[in-house]
């Protein structure tokens, strides 16, 4: 545990209840999370952990519950809204745009923050370009955050598959959220990238104050980062608390472990 | 010496087609100046088949969808272009014009695309094709069904040009040198748009994934109103050019369907391709009509004929065969 200043509770999701025709993805689930922690959701595949980030970004709308962020309760929500009240994440499938740089994708997470009219833009009026170039600082400082510099134009499609998670990651930071969704942001990385991810996300955390959700396979990711953790099985909570709770948690080893019958 | 290695289809291709457009002058039976009339014949219509092929562009870009009825559109612009104007000033039609564009478009997101959210390809390819059929019905049912003129104001008087230079000179229409400038201003305008700009940029971002698209607040259903306005608009242009130089007609529509091999040849994502693609097209089928045409009536006793309904359609599969992603296309490498 590191010794940040946690906060107030910044979202609550509470009675979460999801389901896709006959299947119940999600249950009955609440819990919260407060400002500038890291609060991972863990779960045996299938738990509901991915449904339950898409209902906080708004792409799932949950048949029952509420989720309320920065005071403001919704159940229907848009992505593109709930981007616009400081909610970015990354995907857990690569999600980035192909054609573009990654400088390109990154400087796509400033769409929101920019503030000059169609036809400005279009016609690349003085004030409108000033401000692509204000964006195009920020960006760069994340480029260099994410030590990217040497990939800055080069098509994503290109790139190795942990620089691409990077690239994924320096676009949702561009946004400069409140909080952060990251969808198993390890999946699929050699030792090396993982211990390079870890070290950026604990940064985020760090040097921007930024509250950070996750989702992760890897326990001692988990275990390691995080602040407190949820845990999901078959779309219920089983366990909520700090990493040493959980990891003591019976309903929470059976799941992992599974149980003698 | 690498693009040679890798690209050696595409290069012969291109080498045989050249040879082909010099073929007349060096066997050496057409006059200079007649031969430069042809090439100037192709090259306008071939602007023509680009400005259709830019509105498929545009839709496919920034929604991935394969839009069938850009063909109706442009046969819909036109009509209603076509009708106002008898009834009022032409600069008062064009802007009525553009907003009955953007209010289709409107129309189009909110009861295809929005419904249609996330389907796959062919669905919407479907859907297209009926907003085609419709357009063309609804097109008659508002305007009427006979061939109607758009009155641009130009003089279709020719030019003469070159009168020294070559016998007899070249003879050009002032109607196709504006078709041609406006045209190319359209098309600069456009890639400047796309490539330079934020707004274009959220709309690739939105042609490449929808999903990371509204994740970083980029509202998809009004992307989809803006492009399938400026497809409309573009629409709206290619209409009045077409209209005015062959009258306003349900023939119009058909158009489109030159428009796909001149995608498939440019490649479907990209601006300079439609144009160079319509362009090659343009040339091609004219300079094979009347010359290849001459050549087979002579030498082999053909009729000769009809060359310019295949050629576009012939030379669209071989550039499937040798790079179907197009000249200027993404190429998506798909990790397995």
């Amino acid at each position: 545990m590191n010794a940040r200043h946690i906060g107030e509770r910044i979202l609550a999701v509470e009675d979460i209840t999801l389901s896709f025709g006959g299947v119940q993805a999600l249950a009955g689930v609440s819990f919260d999370v407060r400002e500038h922690e890291i609060r991972a959701i863990i779960g045996p595949n299938g738990a509901g952990k991915s449904s339950m980030l898409n209902v906080i970004n708004g792409v799932y709308q949950p048949q029952r519950g509420a989720v309320t962020f920065l005071g403001e309760k919704r159940r229907h929500m848009e992505p593109h809204r709930t981007a616009k009240q400081g909610i970015a994440r990354t995907f857990q499938n690569l999600a980035l745009f192909k054609g573009m740089t990654a400088l390109d994708n990154i400087m796509t997470g400033r769409n929101l923050k920019m503030k000059s009219s169609l036809l400005a833009q279009a016609i690349r009026l003085g004030p409108a370009e000033r401000e692509e170039l204000r964006h195009r600082e920020y960006v760069e400082r994340i480029i260099d955050f994410l030590e990217i510099q040497a990939y800055r134009k080069t098509p994503v499609g290109r790139l190795p598959y942990g620089l691409q998670k990077r690239v994924d990651l320096g676009r949702a930071l561009a946004m400069e959220p409140r909080l952060l969704l990251l969808d198993e942001p390890m999946a699929g990385m050699n030792v090396e990238e993982r211990r390079d991810m870890c070290r950026f996300i604990l940064d985020v955390n760090d040097e921007f104050g930024t509250t950070i959700v996750l989702i992760e396979h890897d326990m001692g990711v988990v275990m390691d980062l995080s602040d407190r953790v949820v845990v999901l099985d078959y779309g219920k909570k089983i366990g909520d608390g700090t990493p040493d709770e959980v990891r003591n948690n019976q309903a929470v080893i059976d799941a992992y472990l599974g149980v003698q019958h | 010496m690498k693009f040679l290695a890798t690209q050696w289809p595409v290069a012969a291709l291109a080498v045989l087609l050249a040879l082909g457009l010099a073929a007349p002058l060096a066997i050496g039976d057409a006059p200079v100046g007649f031969y430069i009339e042809v090439l100037l014949g192709g090259l306008m219509a071939g602007v023509l088949y680009s400005l259709v092929a830019l509105g498929f562009v545009l839709i496919y870009k920034a929604s991935g969808v394969f839009n069938f009825a850009q063909g109706a559109m442009v046969l819909f612009a036109a009509l209603s272009m076509a009708r106002m104007t008898e009834v009022m000033p032409f600069l008062v039609a064009l802007l009525l014009a553009t907003g009955i564009m953007v209010l289709l478009a409107f129309a189009i997101e909110k009861a295809v695309l929005r419904p249609l959210v996330n389907q796959d390809g062919a669905v919407l390819l479907m859907a297209t094709i009926g907003i085609s059929y419709f357009l063309d019905g609804f097109g008659q049912t508002l305007w009427g069904s006979d061939i109607y003129n758009i009155d641009l104001g130009i003089s279709k008087e020719p030019i003469l040009i070159l009168d020294g230079v070559f016998q007899g000179g070249i003879l050009v229409s002032q109607e196709d040198i504006i078709a041609a400038v406006t045209a190319a201003v359209l098309v600069g305008a456009l890639a400047v748009f796309f490539q330079r700009t934020p707004v274009g940029r959220a709309l690739r971002a939105v042609a490449d994934d929808h999903q990371a698209a509204q994740s970083i607040g980029i509202p998809l259903n009004r992307i989809w109103v803006i492009v399938w306005s400026v497809a409309g608009f573009v629409a709206l242009v290619a209409g009045m050019v077409w209209g005015s130089k062959l009258g306003v007609q349900f023939s119009l529509s058909l158009v489109a369907l030159k428009a796909l091999p001149v995608v498939i040849l440019g490649g479907l994502t990209s601006v300079p391709g439609a144009v160079i693609g319509g362009l090659i097209i343009g040339v091609g089928e004219k300079t094979a009509e009347v010359f290849l045409g001459q050549w087979l009536a002579k030498t082999y006793a053909l009729a000769g004929g009809g060359i310019e309904n295949w050629f576009a359609y012939v030379l669209a599969l071989l550039f499937l065969l040798v790079r179907p992603e197009g000249l200027f296309g993404e190429r998506h490498i798909d990790r397995v």
